[in-house]
């Protein structure tokens, strides 16, 4: 990061925020990491509706190196229905990745936790893949006080 | 390693009826170094974590996750399962080096 201006931080920063303040759309485009790529890698393109995953984040983490997560996701989890990979991932952190979680329709319920580092505040995305290929998403802004991931 | 980690493994129930959900803890204890990091002369300390977790019950694949960086050193992890037929319950963490850190319970189903 060291070679980039302040004139472009700034201006990446506009941009941010002008397209905040228009309400456009999510645009994985704007985020700092590879985030956006992981999305369309997971999505093949296709803009995942809104609804059945949750996202259990606390709305304020004071230490980002530490952060109870629970994503679940609404779904009968038979041989017939079942959701088969929840993506997870970051816009503020270096690496956009975060957890990929593979369920099985021995799963019984889509529903995992784990404890995840936030470099900064940041929005997590999480989408999940139903077994006919259907997705559904959702994001939850968090607020970090310390960030993880080191100096 | 020269000393083997042993995860802590917890099952809710052990001893359950067919179609119960079982809900699995366990917490395994592992830097997960992110390869962001620098030392003092600052040089990146190489990246080492747990990539993969999966969960097997009397050999069937239950539930798999891929860990990045972004999950915390000593990688918790919660899921449930749904308990079909009694055998072993068996949890493994595959680490960036190729070991593997495996622990292992038992369910009963009657």
């Amino acid at each position: 990061m060291k070679n980039v201006s302040r004139r472009q931080v700034l201006g990446a920063s506009a941009g941010v925020l002008a397209a905040a303040g228009l309400g456009l759309p999510f645009s994985p485009v704007l985020a700092a990491n590879d985030s956006g790529d992981l999305i369309k890698a997971f999505t093949g393109g296709k803009q995942p509706a809104d609804g059945k995953v949750k996202l259990d984040l606390p709305e304020i983490a004071e230490n980002g190196n530490t952060v109870p997560m629970t994503v679940s996701v609404d779904s009968p989890m038979t041989e017939q229905s079942y959701v088969s990979e929840v993506l997870v991932v970051s816009d503020g952190n270096p690496r956009g990745g975060m957890v990929t979680f593979r369920f099985t329709p021995l799963s019984g319920a889509a529903e995992a936790n784990t404890r995840v580092r936030l470099a900064t505040t940041q929005t997590v995305t999480a989408i999940a893949k139903m077994n006919d290929g259907a997705l559904y998403m959702t994001t939850k802004q968090v607020k970090v006080t310390i960030g993880g991931c080191g100096g | 390693m020269a000393t083997a980690i042993k995860p802590r493994i917890k099952l809710d129930r052990k001893e359950v009826k067919a179609g119960d959900i079982v809900e699995v803890k366990a917490l395994v204890q592992h830097i997960m170094e992110t390869g962001q990091r620098k030392d003092p002369q600052g040089n990146t300390i190489p990246r080492k974590i747990l990539n993969k977790f999966t969960c097997t019950v009397a050999g069937r694949q239950v539930f798999e996750a891929d860990f990045e960086p972004a999950i915390s050193a000593n990688p918790y992890i919660q899921f449930k399962f749904k308990a079909t037929v009694s055998g072993p319950v068996v949890l493994t963490w595959t680490d960036d080096d190729g070991s593997t850190i495996v622990g292992e319970e038992t369910i009963t189903v009657s």
